[in-house]
This record gives C-alpha cells, sequence and structure tokens, in this order.
C-alpha cells in the first residue's frame, strides 16, 4: 500500500501487555482523514484493546501515536475526546431511567446558568434522530427501546460531540438490514464532512462494501493492512482464520413430511395478530424481519415466556398447553434467546453449572451428581469445540461464539425435539458461525426441527428450506426452495410491498 | 487463545477463604490477648451467644443468595416466642407441651417467612420494603398479644432445650452446626440450592432457563422464618421467658452482618453456609474479646460497624 506521510492518526509500535501476556504485538498503521478503516479478527484477536488504546481506555504497553502530526498521550476517553475521537461502544452504556436526549446529553448538559435548557436538546436531540432517520421521541424513556433503538441513540450519542475520529465496534450486530443501510448512508456522509470513520464488524460483506482501507489482526499480530479493491471476503476470512475457510453453509438437508407443530391465529395482547403456521420434523423454518416485526415476541409466545390473548398451539397433532416455560420443557421445546447475557446464561457461573441449569433434574437423585454434570459438560466441550484459557472460568471471560456455544448445549441437554433459535450467531466470528451452522444442520438432519430467527439474510438464505417474512405482528409472505429471494424478503419485511401475487399463491400453495 | 490467558492468572479466588483467613488471625489474636479466651468453657460460651443468631442467618444467607433481603427476623424472633410460650403455658407442664410448643415455633415462624414471601413473591413488593412492613406489624402484634410485659414459662423441662449439655456442648451449639451442615447440603449440593443462586445471579436468565422463581424466592422466605423459629425456642428456653420489646432486637443486623462478612454479596448469585458459620463466629469472637479486654460496652458497636465495612471493602477490592 501507498506510505501516508500525511496521516491523520499515525500508530508506530504499540504493543500492549496484561499480567505479562502479549495482546497486542507491534501494531503499525497510519489511518487518513476522512476514510473508513476497517479492523478484522476473530474475538480475541485484539481488535477491541487496539480501539480501546485509540480512544483512551486503555495505555499502550509502548510505542507511540501521533495525531495530526503531533505526538499524543491519550490517557482517558474524557481526553480522546477532547482530541475530537468518540466510540460508540459495543455494550450499551445509556441510563436506562432516563430519557433519549437525557442520555445523548449526559455529562455535556445544555445549560441556562444553572437550569437545564431542555427545549435546546430536545431540538438538538430531533435533529439528530431526523438525521439517523429513526422515528424516536427525544422523550423516549431508554428502558422502553428495542435493542436497535439503543444502537441508534449510542450512535446519535457519539454524533453530538463534534468529532474528527468516530470508532464503531460492531455497530450492525443488532440492526436489520433497513437500518443498517440508513447507517451506512449516513457513514457516507459523515466521509463527505472528512470524519475518519474505525470500523469494527464481523460481517464481511459490509466490511467489503463500506471500507476503505482493512486491517487483520490475527492473537494480536498485524497481519495485514489492505486497500478494500485488492481483497474479496474469501480473503479476508483466510487472513483472519490463518487457514482455508471450507464451506460455510452446510447442504440443505430435506424436511420430512410429519407435522411436529402448528400454530393457529395467535395473538398477543400488543404486537401478533393471527399467526399461524407450521413446521415439520427435520425442518429449518426460517423467520426474517426487521427489529420490532414479533419474532421475538412470537418465540415468546410458543414458549410460554409470554401471555397469548388467543391461538391454539399443537405438537405432534396435539394441543398443547403451554403457559411457562416448565409447559414448553414438557413438549420438548427448547428456545435460545437473542439476549444471550441478559436471559440466556449465568455470566458469573461456570459452564458445567450453567449447562445443567434448565436439565438438572436429571443429574438429581436428592443431591445433583457433580461428576455426572462434570462428564456431560466435557462432552459438550469436545463436541462443539468450546475453547478457553481455562474452561473452569466463569462465562464472563469466555468469547461470545464459546459463550454461544454453551448456550446452546445448555438447551441440547434438554433433548429438544424443536429447538427455536433466536439471532443465534449474533456478535460471534466467522469460524464459530461456521461451526455453529454446521451443528444446527447436523440436528436437522437428526430430525430435530429449528426455527431460526435471524436479520442476516445470508445467514436465512444460506441455510432454511422455508422462510416466513414478518412485519407489525403479521405473517406477510412465505417463501420456499429456490423460491427464497433477498429481495423479495426485504421487501415484504419493510411493507414497500404487501403480499404480492406471487407469494399469496406460494402462500396457498404450501398450505 | 492466548490473549485471553492473562484472565487465568487473575482468577485464583483469594476472597472465598478470606474468612477463613480473618476468623485464624482472629483466633491467634485473641489468645494473644487474653489466656482465659482458648478455654473450653470460653469458646462454648462463644458459640452459644453466636447460635442464636447463627441460624437466623442460616436462612437469611439463602434469601441474600436469591437476591433478597429479611429485616423482619428479629420482630418475628419476639412473635414466635411469646406464641409458643402462650401455648406451652396452656398445654402444662408435661413434655408433651414442649414438643407442642416447639413444633408450633417452627410451623409459625415458617408461616411468618411465608407470609414475607408472598408479600415479594404476588404483591411484588421488593423484599427490603416488605420486610420492613413486617417487620414493623410482628413486633406490634407481639407487643400487643403480650400486652408488652414480660412472658414467662412455667414449664419445668423447658429451659432444658437452651440450658443443656451433649458431651459437654450446648444443645443450642449442636443445633446450630446441625442446621449448618443440613443447609449446606441443601445449597450446595442441591437442584433447589442452584436454583436460589440462578434467581439471584439473574432473575431474566432463570425465568428463561423453566426456573420456577417465584417459587424459589418464596421457599427462601420460608427458609428464613423457619430458622427464626428455631432461634425463638433457643432463646426463650435459654431466658424461661420473652420480653417482646426487647427480644430479638438487631437481630436482623447481627445475621446480615454474619452473611456478608461471610462473604456472600448483598447482590445475591452466590455465597456458602459455612461462610456464614465463620461470619457468625467472628462477629462473637470479636463480642467477647472486647468483653474480656473491658472496652466500654457502648463502643461495642463501632467495632462490629468497622469489622463489617473491612469485610465488605475487602470483597470489593477482590472483585
Amino acid at each position: 500500500m501507498a506510505h501516508h506521510t500525511d496521516a491523520l492518526l499515525s500508530i508506530k509500535r504499540i504493543n500492549k501487555e496484561f499480567s505479562g501476556v502479549l495482546v497486542l504485538n507491534d501494531i503499525n498503521v497510519d489511518i487518513n482523514g476522512g476514510e473508513v478503516f476497517g479492523i478484522l479478527g476473530e474475538n480475541g484477536a485484539g481488535k477491541s484493546t487496539l480501539l480501546k488504546i485509540i480512544c483512551g481506555v486503555y495505555t499502550p504497553t509502548s510505542g507511540t501515536i501521533t495525531l495530526k502530526g503531533t505526538p499524543v498521550s491519550i490517557t482517558s476517553p474524557m481526553k480522546a475526546k477532547r482530541l475530537g475521537i468518540s466510540m460508540i461502544p459495543q455494550e450499551f452504556n445509556l441510563i436506562p431511567t432516563l430519557t433519549v436526549f437525557e442520555n445523548i446529553f449526559l455529562g455535556s448538559e445544555i445549560k441556562n446558568g444553572a437550569l437545564l435548557n431542555k427545549k435546546a436538546m430536545r431540538e438538538k436531540t430531533s435533529s439528530l434522530l431526523a438525521e439517523l432517520k429513526t422515528e424516536l421521541s427525544p422523550d423516549a424513556l431508554i428502558v422502553n427501546l428495542s435493542v436497535a433503538e439503543k444502537q441508534m441513540v449510542e450512535i446519535a450519542k457519539a454524533l453530538v460531540h463534534e468529532s474528527d475520529i468516530l470508532i464503531m465496534d460492531e455497530p450492525t450486530t443488532v440492526l436489520t438490514s433497513v437500518e443498517i443501510a440508513v447507517l451506512f448512508d449516513l457513514i457516507a456522509r459523515l466521509k463527505e464532512k472528512n470524519v475518519t470513520i474505525l470500523f469494527i464488524s464481523h460481517k464481511l460483506n459490509e466490511v467489503k462494501n463500506i471500507c476503505d482501507r482493512i486491517l487483520v489482526l490475527r492473537d494480536g499480530d498485524q497481519i495485514s493492512v489492505n486497500d478494500i479493491d485488492e481483497v474479496d471476503e474469501q480473503d479476508m476470512a483466510r487472513k483472519m482464520v490463518g487457514r482455508e475457510l471450507s464451506q460455510v453453509f452446510p447442504d440443505k438437508s430435506v424436511p420430512e413430511d410429519e407435522e411436529v407443530l402448528r400454530v393457529e391465529n395467535l395473538s398477543d395482547l400488543k404486537l401478533l395478530k393471527n399467526i399461524s403456521f407450521s413446521l415439520n420434523k427435520g425442518e429449518l423454518l426460517g423467520f426474517s424481519g426487521l427489529i420490532g416485526a414479533g419474532r421475538t415476541e412470537l418465540a415468546e409466545c410458543i414458549m410460554g415466556l409470554r401471555p397469548r390473548s388467543s391461538g391454539d398451539i399443537f405438537v405432534k397433532g396435539e394441543q398443547a398447553q403451554i403457559d411457562s416455560p416448565l409447559d414448553a420443557l414438557d413438549y420438548k421445546l427448547a428456545y435460545l434467546s437473542e439476549d444471550r447475557k441478559g436471559k440466556g446464561l449465568l455470566m458469573s457461573f461456570g459452564i458445567p453449572e450453567n449447562i445443567s441449569l434448565i436439565s438438572l433434574a436429571k443429574y438429581t437423585n436428592l443431591f445433583i451428581n457433580k461428576k455426572k454434570v462434570q462428564q456431560s459438560t466435557d462432552g459438550y466441550i469436545e463436541k462443539f469445540d468450546i475453547k478457553a484459557a481455562s474452561l473452569k472460568a466463569e462465562l464472563d471471560y469466555f468469547s461470545g461464539g464459546n459463550q454461544q456455544k454453551v448456550y446452546l448445549s445448555k438447551w441440547m441437554d434438554t433433548d429438544p425435539s424443536i429447538l427455536v433459535l433466536d439471532e443465534p450467531t449474533r456478535g460471534i466470528d466467522v469460524n464459530a458461525k461456521r461451526e455453529i451452522y454446521h451443528f444446527i444442520n447436523s440436528l436437522v438432519t437428526q430430525g430435530v426441527s429449528c426455527i431460526l430467527i435471524s436479520s442476516e439474510l445470508e445467514e436465512l438464505i444460506g441455510l432454511c428450506t422455508r422462510i416466513l417474512v414478518m412485519r407489525e405482528g403479521r405473517i406477510t409472505a412465505e417463501m420456499t426452495g429456490e423460491h427464497i429471494n433477498e429481495e423479495e424478503i426485504m421487501f415484504s419485511a419493510a411493507g414497500v410491498k404487501d403480499m404480492n401475487q406471487t407469494t399469496k399463491e406460494e402462500t396457498s400453495e404450501i398450505l | 487463545m492466548k490473549s485471553y490467558s492473562f484472565e487465568d492468572i487473575k482468577r485464583i479466588d483469594y476472597s472465598k477463604y478470606a474468612p477463613l483467613f480473618a476468623l485464624v488471625i482472629l483466633i491467634i489474636l485473641s489468645a494473644l490477648a487474653s489466656e482465659h479466651f482458648l478455654k473450653f468453657r470460653n469458646i462454648t460460651n462463644i458459640l452459644r451467644q453466636v447460635s442464636y443468631t447463627g441460624t437466623i442467618a442460616l436462612g437469611m444467607t439463602f434469601v441474600i443468595v436469591a437476591a433478597g433481603i429479611d429485616l423482619s427476623v428479629g420482630s418475628m424472633v419476639a412473635l414466635v416466642g411469646v406464641l409458643a410460650i402462650y401455648l406451652m403455658n396452656y398445654l402444662g407442664t408435661s413434655v408433651f407441651a414442649v414438643v407442642a410448643a416447639v413444633f408450633v415455633a417452627i410451623l409459625v415462624g415458617s408461616l411468618c417467612g411465608a407470609v414475607n414471601g408472598l408479600i415479594v413473591t404476588r404483591g411484588k413488593i421488593t423484599s427490603f420494603i416488605a420486610t420492613l412492613a413486617t417487620m414493623s406489624i410482628f413486633r406490634s402484634l407481639t407487643l400487643y398479644v403480650s400486652e408488652a410485659g414480660e412472658v414467662i414459662s412455667h414449664n419445668d423441662i423447658y429451659p432444658e432445650i437452651g440450658g443443656g449439655y451433649f458431651l459437654n456442648i450446648p444443645y443450642p451449639v449442636l443445633i446450630f452446626l446441625g442446621l449448618a451442615v443440613f443447609f449446606h447440603f441443601l445449597l450446595n449440593n442441591t437442584a433447589f440450592g442452584r436454583h436460589v443462586c440462578a434467581v439471584g445471579a439473574n432473575r431474566q436468565v432463570a425465568i428463561y432457563s423453566a426456573i420456577k422463581v417465584r417459587w424459589v424466592t418464596f421457599m427462601t422466605f420460608v427458609i428464613s422464618g423457619f430458622t427464626v423459629g428455631v432461634t425463638a425456642i433457643l432463646l426463650s428456653s435459654r431466658l424461661n421467658s420473652v420480653s417482646p420489646g426487647d427480644a430479638g432486637i438487631f437481630y436482623e443486623l447481627d445475621a446480615i452482618a454474619a452473611v456478608v462478612i461471610g462473604g456472600t454479596p448483598l447482590a445475591g448469585g452466590k455465597g456458602t453456609i459455612w461462610g456464614t458459620v465463620i461470619g457468625a463466629i467472628i462477629l462473637g469472637i470479636i463480642n467477647n474479646m472486647l468483653n474480656m479486654l473491658g472496652v466500654s460496652p457502648y463502643l461495642q458497636g463501632t467495632v462490629k460497624g468497622l469489622i463489617i465495612l473491612i469485610a465488605v471493602l475487602a470483597q470489593y477490592k477482590s472483585n
């Protein structure tokens, strides 16, 4: 690549050690004004550490950072902000009990003397949200927002300060395609204003689309810096993993004729309206839709986690009375929530305690047989290739991919026949994703039925034999086999084309 | 993933054994400070003193691990004690009267706990507020039924429970330690104990993991009430009476202190029974030493308060 002597941000010989372990080894990179600079690597490769050094959360063990030609030492996030570097964090730092505008201006409130100038803050917030094309009231409480809406608030919060450098750590993980398009549009406009964007994402197609140059890290080493035209997605994956990646999506298996789950006219108290669908044995059924379309709510209704106002559920032809997750368990239903940390796993517990939490009765005969739990845990660790420095550690110390594998093991230990997976690959790296895809497929081949809720179209199209699209609490389209089509899904999800002629025909054909 | 291995070095859990180290150091210091400290009689005396709030602390451990709190235990001791002695006096001086009183005390304690549990789980009121209210209610009911007068037992067999010995060890000590062993296994080795930890660590995860969260929370309060029933018997039989205004005063604070000193975080999610036992014994030794060294009783609360602060700070720093 060309050497830029007039770089905006120049990183030289950066090393970072934690307790004597090198997590970043001799990183050298020049970042130019107004470019979108991608940073790639598997979980644990050192991406987040590098970004945290740039925005002042960590200080490097050695090396220098030069900003606009002057050496700087970025000792705190406050200092970074003053230097014009802002970060949109991966985990939300929003105060749930405050409103959108109060959060956006938290710590930098506009004041009239001693009093807050709420009018000015509301107005500025409205204009920022309008720029993000988000229909959010500045007075909405954070606690009532969806994950995607919170993400938009985080972005607005970073934009409120005029920044030269904006760091985005996996900003699209929780966004749907439409919201991602809005974000990318915004990135393009920021670029025109000569703002530099450091962009981390596990979605390689995104990186290919949005970035000008990319840096690949592996185990703390700098593997390469390339102009984006020089590499394709395959190259990126290869550089990250350090070897050839075999096929990402497995071959689709054919579902059997036997129906295992039928939902009829299901409605809930708020969102869902007359949902009907069925699932066959060994089928992998995809659910697509925007955030807030009701996919998670539907899954929670089926699992007895959310009250229904009407509708019937039939499992293997028999009407099922499911009012609690315990009832759902009796029918061998399983549900992996999209909120792995908030609803899925006990982060302060170890692997065996998590894996056996639902299936504990199996191991208990007055006392828990801890040896048996450990044996079964070892089986899952081997089966899923769960990796960590210490397998005895609490889950907090595991990477996202390994946490997800533990979560999957936890439900597999209940021996389910119907598995509902809600965003199972969110925030995990390409290698772990591939492993999870292959595992889901092997389950389906063995006759387990799966429902896959995902906001990644590529994933749905690559894995599912049938896809249902939801919008505003209703099923708006159904596609099977070769009729599955990315554009059609997008249209039905966004409501551009409501149940057009072809999908209607297909629907009646299938039902 | 080598970049994570540094976490491993930091992971050795010194904080887990901190209460034990503190106890050993305290025993050494006490033995050096007073020649009487290590005498068998003194040790059993300390343990007897500890057994009253210590037993309650065992139940309190379950409530706190499930991320709750029970402030009503002190008042409950008085209420249960008064009712038990009334019943016993009514039934006469037989052994049967004592057995019936013990049984009813434990039942009433558990029922009071169930009331707390219902308010928390069905009324959806935070345990702090719920038990703050019942603390006031239980005390006032005690004063009402006893007309604020001391309630004295007329049964000659009854004092044997609190005052008797087996192999030179007071019964209350044996009961306290026996219950500790039982509750240790309940918390550590049963599905129920695991569910208590899960509910305290993350309620949402517990709900999504098909755990009966309300039932588990309810049961922790019943266990707390059960231990209060036991303590009410131990205490009232020792004194052969209950004074409705004073009995059990500040027991909730001592019990919570024992749990916290024992390493159970107030936020819940984890905790050990043996830690609570050690926490209770540490508090007991400090009381004993301050008495033996002739420190003003008015200052003893200050020392106790400082010990609690140090214990919590030590936990906080190690996390």
